[in-house]
């Protein structure tokens, strides 16, 4: 057995690379699941303009209608009407606005605390980081959705409290790897010029630090997305999310799992359907990411 | 000591190719160097020299990217590179051994001494655990391990870096091979620790008739070490042969320059021969000498064709159209 | 003519945890009453293995770390009592160079902006004053102006650490401290950078503080070394004249062990045995002694002070 591969075989010397192909085709890019987000996040901009039907507004005549292509569906409700007579279709529409607003804000929030107390501890250690440290572990250590439901019991559901809520929720994952990355940038050589060169712990945070640091909380914020959207789901599903008639994808399948038992399918499965490619998208894209900026984080 | 030829690399050129098939690192390029039982050859380089694609190589270790295009590997009179990977296996650290640059990342941290240095003798030769346990114990021994009846069953955290580095040669000469490959054996020790090392290796090629292959970019090892000296340059051999008269009088410019780039001791402080430019880009290699366009005495020819290896006296060659005019052949066998 | 940088008995203490759970108490004397001057124009260079306290004394003259006892003169004046506006002018006037090329620069900055830095950071500088500065110095370290615009990664190691360097330069200080400014380096670079050095300090007048564990390299451009083991000077004086008739024991050990660089200076060395002892618990009196093939019984209980001896300072009982 020969291990020589001939240089014919071998796909010789090309002297110069020819153009790099365009980004999109480029292995392993997320092209679905970018897509399918850039369409969620389109059909939530456009709602107004995309829903046939006013979301709220019911009539209890034309209640429990299938989707078009079954018995007794039509077309006038593509995907059917719920147990008050809503279309369901344009409240997947308002819906979709909803998970975006609240995922993306929320992750803003939680990304936000998370990246600037991971930094403060990281850096200037002692007392802060031990303040921020016992905090994340005593919050780490409340189970995310019990806690989510006990604050929005407390303050009562509205959606900037959710939104709120969410972000306080999720910020110590980020504190947590953001800290573990200044810790080892601290060590990194500029770092230790910069305090050569005389600059104040406040100046090296914002010029040094912070922007090393932004891949990996970019990365974390596509991470979470999915997670915040599937908490914020299940808020809704408890009647803890965003407060009706205001259309939630959670909330539609709390209200539509009495349905299931005589057969009503498409009031929970159209729902669960979107927050499933939400999530697996903003996952999928959150994993590309990963790999591609950051090589630390592969362990993640 | 020399005599019978125990390793000869004949053109032996292996490539990097990209996934898309595009782009081609020619890290190994018509490779020909041979060493003899006993004798310790120094390959010397800098980054982009391709010194340690040859040194995986040899060993039949390269990554899936890579191919080896062309050559033979004569070991012993047979082509390693005609065996099939289980041929291989019982072929590495059997026959050929290779001591890697990192001495912490070569030992497992969860795993005793004794188990580590026991573990190739227990795979090549079949021996019972109780025995090679016994046979690793001598090993410390014999690399001048101090208590090596404790030290067998602790672990590599507790051990400094000096003795790290002499379990790895241990571990390399357990199954006694005729041929050590040490890559950038001593980056990490302190210089008394380097000595003590290197001299330990040495000692230990009289006892078992090793030949040893270095793979540095510290000309000391080689002056130290060594009776044979090749020099990489861009994945090719630019000059080789017998270390002392090459560091006499180097015919091609780039040993020329690297001689002169190192800081004597005794030198009186002057300046030191730099050589412009940067080190070579494997995958955008120039039409004709990869030196070139670093080169103070280049010709135009040498910008247009490739120069191949110029037999200068029995054992020296030097790629170089300089050496033309002293060749005895007009190429090496 | 004022040193330009004196260390009188300096000293750094590290207390140590030892065991999973802080167990046994120790106190790491990583500089333990070392002394030393830098001139003008001149370059120490500081030798030693693992332990022997070169980069801690690196960081105590960088005032990255605080003595714990003696005292750091700065052109005549000690560091210890300056004020604000002192410690600011000393910040300014001693900078470093660091050994990772490639940790050295923040890579999310434009080589501008990190050059500029230290000067922006200390000064109210005009953009275009600003800008000229960069320029110059680009120029005076051999690279082109376009480099300015770029990042860190477009560039190569040794070209990093010409930045590096720049970067250095930019608030005209009096020392530089080098710690292993070319060990991360290609071979043939090294002399590109060590001959870069050179001029520099020729042309500007700059004292080096200069680490690294190539003997070689710092016997070449060191005008006087200090030999370091264990947190304490072991001997001191003219780079020429210890590497070519060392003293104590533990220099003459550590010159014979640095490889040669011709085959034909292969030489018997002086067999070093053992290893470097932990610096939580060095040897009483001598610290080498445990090691020394000259150790006499005095040389356990006593340790032994600096003294001079043919033109250098040994700290050695043969010569007492």
């Amino acid at each position: 057995m020969t291990v020589i591969t001939p240089p014919e075989a071998a796909i010789v010397t090309v002297a110069s690379a020819p153009r790099p192909a365009a980004f999109w085709r480029l292995k392993g890019f997320p092209l679905i699941p970018i897509l399918i987000l850039v369409f969620i996040a389109l059909v939530a901009i456009f709602a107004d303009v995309l829903a046939p039907y006013d979301p709220t507004i019911g009539s209890l005549a034309r209640r429990f209608r299938p989707p078009f292509w079954q018995e007794g569906g039509s077309t006038a409700y593509l995907l059917g009407t719920d147990h008050v007579g809503r279309d369901v279709l344009s409240r997947l529409i308002y819906g979709a606005r909803v998970s975006m607003v609240v995922g993306i804000t929320a992750v803003l929030v939680a990304g936000g605390i998370g990246t600037l107390l991971g930094i403060l501890s990281g850096y200037l250690g002692g007392w802060a980081d031990q303040v921020v440290m016992r905090l994340t572990d005593t919050w780490l250590a409340l189970p995310a959705l019990t806690f989510a439901i006990f604050l929005a019991a407390i303050v009562g559901p509205s959606e900037l409290n959710i939104i709120l809520i969410l972000g306080l929720v999720y910020w110590t994952r980020y504190a947590r790897v953001i800290r573990g990355e200044v810790l080892s940038l601290k060590q990194r050589e500029f770092v230790r010029l910069a305090i050569v060169a005389g600059c104040s712990s406040r100046t090296i945070m914002w010029r040094h630090i912070l922007p090393n640091v932004i891949n990996s909380a970019v990365v974390l914020a596509t991470l979470m997305l999915g997670v915040v959207i599937v908490t914020e789901a299940s808020l809704s599903f408890l009647g803890v999310g965003v407060p009706p008639p205001k259309p939630a994808w959670g909330l539609m399948m709390a209200d539509g799992k009495k349905g299931l038992l005589v057969g009503y399918w498409w009031l929970t499965v159209f729902p669960g359907v979107c927050i499933m490619l939400m999530v697996l998208s903003a996952n999928l894209l959150g994993d590309w990411l990963r790999v591609k900026l950051d090589p630390q984080l592969r362990q993640l | 000591m020399a005599g019978q030829t125990l390793l000869s690399l004949e053109h032996l050129s292996a490539h990097y190719v990209s996934q898309q098939g595009t782009r081609v690192v020619r890290a190994v390029d018509d490779v020909t160097i041979s060493l003899g039982a006993g004798e310790t050859l120094g390959i010397v380089g800098e980054s982009g020299s391709g010194k340690t694609t040859l040194a995986l190589t040899m060993m039949r270790l390269l990554p899936p990217a890579a191919r080896i295009v062309a050559g033979r590997m004569m070991f012993e009179g047979e082509d390693l590179l005609k065996k099939s990977d289980e041929e291989m296996r019982k072929v590495r650290g059997k026959r050929i051994a290779m001591l890697l640059q990192d001495p912490m990342a070569s030992l497992n941290p969860l795993f005793s001494i004794g188990n580590q240095v026991a573990e190739p003798i227990r795979v090549h030769e079949g021996a019972a655990p109780r025995t090679a346990w016994q046979r690793a114990i001598q090993l410390l021994k014999s690399v001048r391990i101090a208590s090596p009846d404790t030290r067998v069953s602790q672990f590599p955290h507790e051990m400094s870096g000096g003795m790290r580095q002499r379990i790895v040669g241990a571990i390399g000469i357990s199954c006694e091979p005729r041929l050590l490959i040490a890559d950038e054996p001593t980056t990490s020790l302190d210089l008394t620790i380097q000595a003590q090392y290197l001299n330990l290796l040495r000692d230990l090629q009289r006892e078992h008739g090793l030949a040893l292959i270095f793979i540095t970019h510290n000309l000391g090892i080689v002056a130290k070490m060594c009776d044979q000296l090749a020099v990489m340059y861009a994945g090719r051999v630019v000059e080789q042969g017998p270390v002392s008269r090459i560091f006499n009088a180097p015919t091609h410019p780039y040993t020329k320059a690297l001689l002169g780039s190192i800081p004597r001791m005794t030198d009186g402080g002057e300046r030191l021969t730099a050589i412009d430019g940067q080190p070579p880009d494997l995958s955008n290699l120039p039409a004709g000498c990869a030196f070139a366009p670093r080169c103070p005495a280049v010709t135009t020819r040498c910008r247009v064709e490739a120069p191949p290896e110029f037999v200068t006296e029995p054992g020296r060659s030097a790629r170089c159209w300089l050496a033309e005019p002293m060749a005895l052949r007009s190429s090496a066998a | 003519m004022t040193a330009v940088l004196q260390a009188n008995d300096l000293t750094k203490h590290f207390r140590a945890r030892r065991g999973f759970f802080g167990g046994e108490r120790g106190v790491v004397r990583a500089v333990d009453g070392i002394s030393f001057a830098i001139d003008p124009g001149r370059t120490l260079g500081v030798v030693g293995e693992s332990g022997c306290g070169k980069t801690t004394t690196a960081k105590l003259v960088l005032g990255l770390e605080e003595p714990s006892g003696g005292s750091i003169l700065f052109a005549g004046r000690d560091l210890a009592g300056l004020d604000t506006a002192g410690r600011r002018d000393y910040r300014r006037s001693v900078q470093a160079v660091f050994q990772d090329p490639y940790a050295s620069l923040n890579p999310r900055m434009r080589i501008s902006a990190i050059i500029a830095e230290p000067l922006v950071t200390n000064e109210t500088v005009e953009p275009v004053e600003l800008k000229r500065r960069v320029s110059e110095l680009l120029d005076l370290v051999g690279l082109p102006e376009r480099s300015a615009d770029l990042f860190p990664h477009e560039f190569s190691g040794g070209q990093r650490q010409r930045i590096a360097i720049a970067r250095a330069l930019v608030l005209s200080p009096r020392l530089v401290v080098l710690d292993e400014p070319v060990s991360a380096l290609d071979v043939s670079i090294r002399a590109q950078i060590l001959n870069l050095l050179r001029d520099l300090q020729d042309r500007l007048g700059l004292s080096y503080l200069f680490i690294a564990h190539d003997l070689a390299a710092v016997a070449h451009m060191s005008h006087e070394i200090v030999v370091m083991y264990l947190g304490k000077i072991v001997e001191s004086g003219q780079a020429k004249t210890i590497a070519r008739d060392a003293k104590h024991p533990y220099t003459k050990a550590l010159f014979s062990a640095a490889l040669p660089s011709h085959p034909d200076e292969r030489h018997e060395e002086v067999p070093l045995s053992g290893e470097v002892p932990s610096p939580i618990s060095p040897p009483s009196g001598c610290h080498f002694h445990p090691r020394c093939p000259h150790a006499m019984a005095r040389c356990s209980r006593e340790e032994p002070q600096l003294a001079e001896v043919e033109g250098r300072l040994v700290a050695c009982h043969l010569f007492s």
